[in-house]
């Protein structure tokens, strides 16, 4: 069921679970909500595998998002040459978990890859993500190459008019984004919008042209099935590489939940921003592409350990 | 089997062994071998050998020379037939070119060139003294050789990979292959290599050994030490018939049957006029009596003051025309065509180009760096290119660190490893980590977010040390600051930076000296547990 859905099909019960969510820190207090039908899942105190598993269970299972015999693409950040102890990139065995979960749920394929900033083959083999992802039976392929992306146009887009979309996410009938919860010198937070800047083969494009817009223009053209922010390790400064492990926080948390701009927004909250002061969360809610006003959504808020 | 036989098949097996041990360490596409492995196989070439030598006065890191020297007065010269790189291809070329021939080709015995020979080593010797390495490039067999593996044979591999290799593991569910860029950034290197080993080329494919004894310094230095060598090629004057079968073999065209002499020093002991000699009259012995020796070092100093001069002009002028090829000028024309908008943008004056980490300064890196290109087939991530007019004069063709193809990886030590030479010296991950080969010069009129008014940061973002971070600007936009003191020059923030070169508006400015950044400083977190609540 979608945020929309919901909301036409339950306004009144919609509106209680959304107030009601206001009073925070009790578990699960959206009860309104039944057991699948949250727009917004937040985790913490738990392992990455764990705080999966209690977030898929909460959203109904990938079985919501992932048919039999359908391709799926995971994309999780694996940008830079740095061990998983740095946060800069995803969390190798919290993509492995989402890897086997998709396999459960019947997907024929499950694809990882990310057009990485440094050496992509360091990237892959530091970040541990390219052996987990392997050995949960995914494929592992190369974003590096120019003749691995199609040009598609994006018609509804503002700045970005066209641009290279890697072929294994133009085939794909599932997108699952998995960023890691970070900080970024520019756009102050690296979230799940921002990952997506990972499937393009054009990066320098966006940055000479106002990068913020194109963020949010990319939404227009493909919003991902599942977000799923993965902040067991943060990092707070320095992004979005970071310098060193001095630089991470052991948050523990996960964020998961169909509307992109919603799961940012939340995730920005728990760095300690607010998501208006985000220039791209703030665009893409203004373009109607999700909303950051949590508010409006029910949340099912699940502490652990 | 005789024992020639034997020795002339050991040679074969050794010299291809070898070829193809360099060969793999400049293709190791996949960093297979190890850099160690690397620089043993690679100690024993001459002048790199030599090299090292002068940059470190160590005979365990640099020794190889002096060895190669010593089993040349014992045996010849044994190292133009089984080490060198550039001879063994040769060899292998003329032996191509005998198997296809139709009708059987016959070497004859020729002159040697004498003023040629010992003007290249003059020159050579003059270089390796005082430091002219851009010369000690063109004249280096191994580096002749490196380059062509470099800029023509890894180009072919890796379309090999790409097209066959990669698509066929893949399909077997083997994924350690995977695809590598295929085309090099610049042409000019590659079209000079082309040049050179098609020249070296057709002289071996009809005249064998010609190059190795009229333009190789090593071939005629070693050639000098083999007059003296202790095993020798020599006549039996008795059993000799004149039947011509051994002159007829001898690719280095050094037999003279008519006086029954053998040229020791064009020899290059590959064994086949010992093996052919239907009446053993040919044989490797020490000598039965004293060998006379003639002083050739005047004729060498004679001809290197009517030939040399000449040669070196000829060389600048033709580099000269390069530079003004690649120069400012295309910049300059590239400029007016500019939107109007960016006509304020100021071009990017760079005092030094960027050397590898470990070159130490630019000026000794220049001196003993012989082009070899190791490094640059060995970098992961392609940063390193030949020096067009970076260096000048001084540097063609040594690496630069070319920060329009890529950046250099903060965690590599790759070019120090492998290089033969010592001009790029091993560094340790925690040295290379704040060895600072250049600093990052920010020109905030260049830059998209005061140009624009829209976010950017790729520099910072790419930055390992934070020494590019972004500070408030404007309407809560942030804009790049730089801290020198902690920037190591690895250019990532001058290739992330959207704005075309040489318009970047951040770029790096190479150290002449190479010194330790300080690092970066730590400061406390305030860390955020996972007790605590939900913020929303």
């Amino acid at each position: 069921m979608k945020r929309r859905d919901f909301i036409v099909k339950g306004a009144g019960i919609g509106l209680a679970g959304a107030l009601i969510s206001n009073f925070g820190g009790l578990s699960a207090v959206g009860m309104t909500a039944e057991e699948g039908q949250y727009d917004l899942v937040a985790v913490r105190g738990g392992e990455a595998v764990d705080m999966f598993d209690k977030a898929m269970e909460a959203l109904g299972g990938m079985g919501k998002f992932v048919k039999s015999g359908q391709k799926v693409v995971v994309k999780p950040n694996i940008g830079w040459d740095a061990p998983p102890e740095r946060a800069a990139n995803t969390n190798p065995q919290l993509i492995a978990r989402i890897v086997k979960s998709c396999f459960e749920a019947g997907a024929s394929q499950v694809v990882v890859f990310d057009h990485t900033c440094d050496q992509w083959n360091r990237c892959y083999s530091n970040s541990k993500i390219e052996e987990s992802a392997r050995n949960a039976g995914a494929r592992v392929v190369q974003g590096d190459d120019e003749s691995f992306y199609n040009e598609v146009s994006v018609p509804d887009g503002k700045s970005l008019k066209k641009t290279k979309v890697h072929k294994e996410v133009l085939n794909a009938d599932v997108l699952i984004n998995v960023p890691i919860l970070k900080n970024h010198n520019s756009t102050t937070v690296s979230l799940a919008m921002k990952n997506l800047m990972g499937v393009v083969w054009d990066r320098r494009y966006y940055h000479s042209n106002d990068l913020s817009q194109c963020i949010a223009d990319f939404i227009t053209y493909r919003k991902p099935d599942l977000n799923i922010i993965d902040g067991y390790r943060m990092l707070t400064r320095n992004g979005p590489r970071g310098v060193s492990t001095a630089d991470v926080s052991d948050l523990k948390a996960l964020i998961a939940g169909r509307d992109i701009v919603a799961v940012d927004a939340a995730a920005t909250l728990m760095f300690g921003s607010d998501p208006k002061d985000i220039n791209h969360i703030r665009i893409a809610n203004e373009m109607g592409l999700g909303t950051m006003d949590l508010n409006k959504l029910s949340i099912n808020r699940i502490k652990m350990g | 089997m005789t024992l020639y036989r034997f020795l002339r098949k050991s040679r074969i097996i050794i010299a291809s062994l070898i070829f193809i041990l360099v060969f793999i360490i400049f293709n190791d596409l996949y960093e297979w071998i190890p850099s160690g492995i690397a620089r043993t196989v690679l100690s024993f070439q001459f002048v790199p050998s030599l090299l090292t030598f002068l940059a470190t006065f160590s005979l365990i890191a640099g020794g190889g020379f002096l060895l190669i020297l010593l089993i040349t007065l014992i045996t010849g010269r044994v190292y133009c037939s089984i080490i060198c790189p550039l001879g063994i291809m040769q060899d292998i070329i003329n032996r191509i070119s005998r198997y296809t021939s139709k009708k059987k080709r016959f070497f004859r015995f020729k002159k040697e060139y004498p003023v040629l020979r010992y003007t290249f080593l003059g020159i050579m010797i003059i270089a390796l003294i005082t430091g002219l390495g851009w010369i000690t490039v063109w004249l280096d067999p191994y580096s002749i050789m490196g380059r062509a593996f470099t800029y023509l044979l890894k180009p072919l591999i890796t379309w090999g990979n790409n097209m066959v290799a990669v698509p066929l593991f893949h399909s077997m569910n083997i994924y350690s292959f995977f695809h590598h860029t295929l085309l090099h950034p610049y042409v000019l290197p590659v079209i000079l290599s082309l040049a050179i080993t098609v020249a070296i080329g057709y002289f071996a494919w009809k005249r064998g050994r010609l190059f190795c004894n009229t333009i190789c310094p090593v071939g005629t230095l070693l050639g000098i030490a083999s007059r003296f060598s202790f095993f020798r090629v020599r006549f039996d004057r008795n059993k000799c018939t004149r039947c011509g079968k051994c002159a007829a073999i001898c690719k280095s065209e050094c037999i003279n049957i008519k006086n029954y002499s053998v040229d020791n020093s064009r020899c290059v002991v590959c064994f086949n006029c010992l093996d052919v000699c239907p009446e053993a009259a040919l044989s490797l012995r020490p000598p039965l009596k004293p060998a006379k020796t003639k002083s050739y070092l005047r004729t060498a100093e004679a001809a290197q003051e009517s030939v040399g001069s000449h040669d070196s002009n000829r060389r600048k002028i033709l580099l000269t025309f390069l530079a003004f090829l690649v120069g400012n000028r295309i910049y300059a024309l590239k400029k007016n065509r500019m939107p109007e908008n960016q006509k304020d943008l100021l071009i990017n004056e760079k005092e030094h180009p960027v050397a590898p980490p470990g070159a130490g300064t630019i000026e000794r890196f220049n001196n003993i760096c012989t082009g070899c290109s190791l490094c640059v087939s060995a970098c992961p991530t392609g940063v390193l290119q030949p020096a067009l007019t970076e260096y000048g004069l001084a540097g063609f063709m040594q690496p630069h660190m070319d920060y329009l193809t890529n950046y250099c990886n903060f965690d590599c030590t790759k070019c120090g490893d492998v290089c033969p030479t010592e001009a790029i010296l091993p560094l340790s991950l925690e040295d290379k980590h704040i060895t600072q080969i250049g600093k990052a010069f920010f020109v905030k009129q260049n830059c998209i977010v005061f140009t624009d008014e829209t976010d950017c940061g790729a520099c910072s973002e790419h930055c390992p040390t934070k020494a590019v971070k972004m500070v408030p600007y404007k309407n809560g936009l942030l804009i790049p600051e730089v801290e020198q003191a902690i920037c190591v020059g690895c250019g990532a923030c001058e290739h992330a930076c959207p704005v075309g070169a040489p318009f970047k508006a951040i770029y790096v400015d190479g150290n002449a000296v190479q010194q330790f950044a300080e690092k970066p400083v730590v400061k406390e977190l305030k860390q955020q547990g996972p007790e605590e609540d939900f913020p929303f």
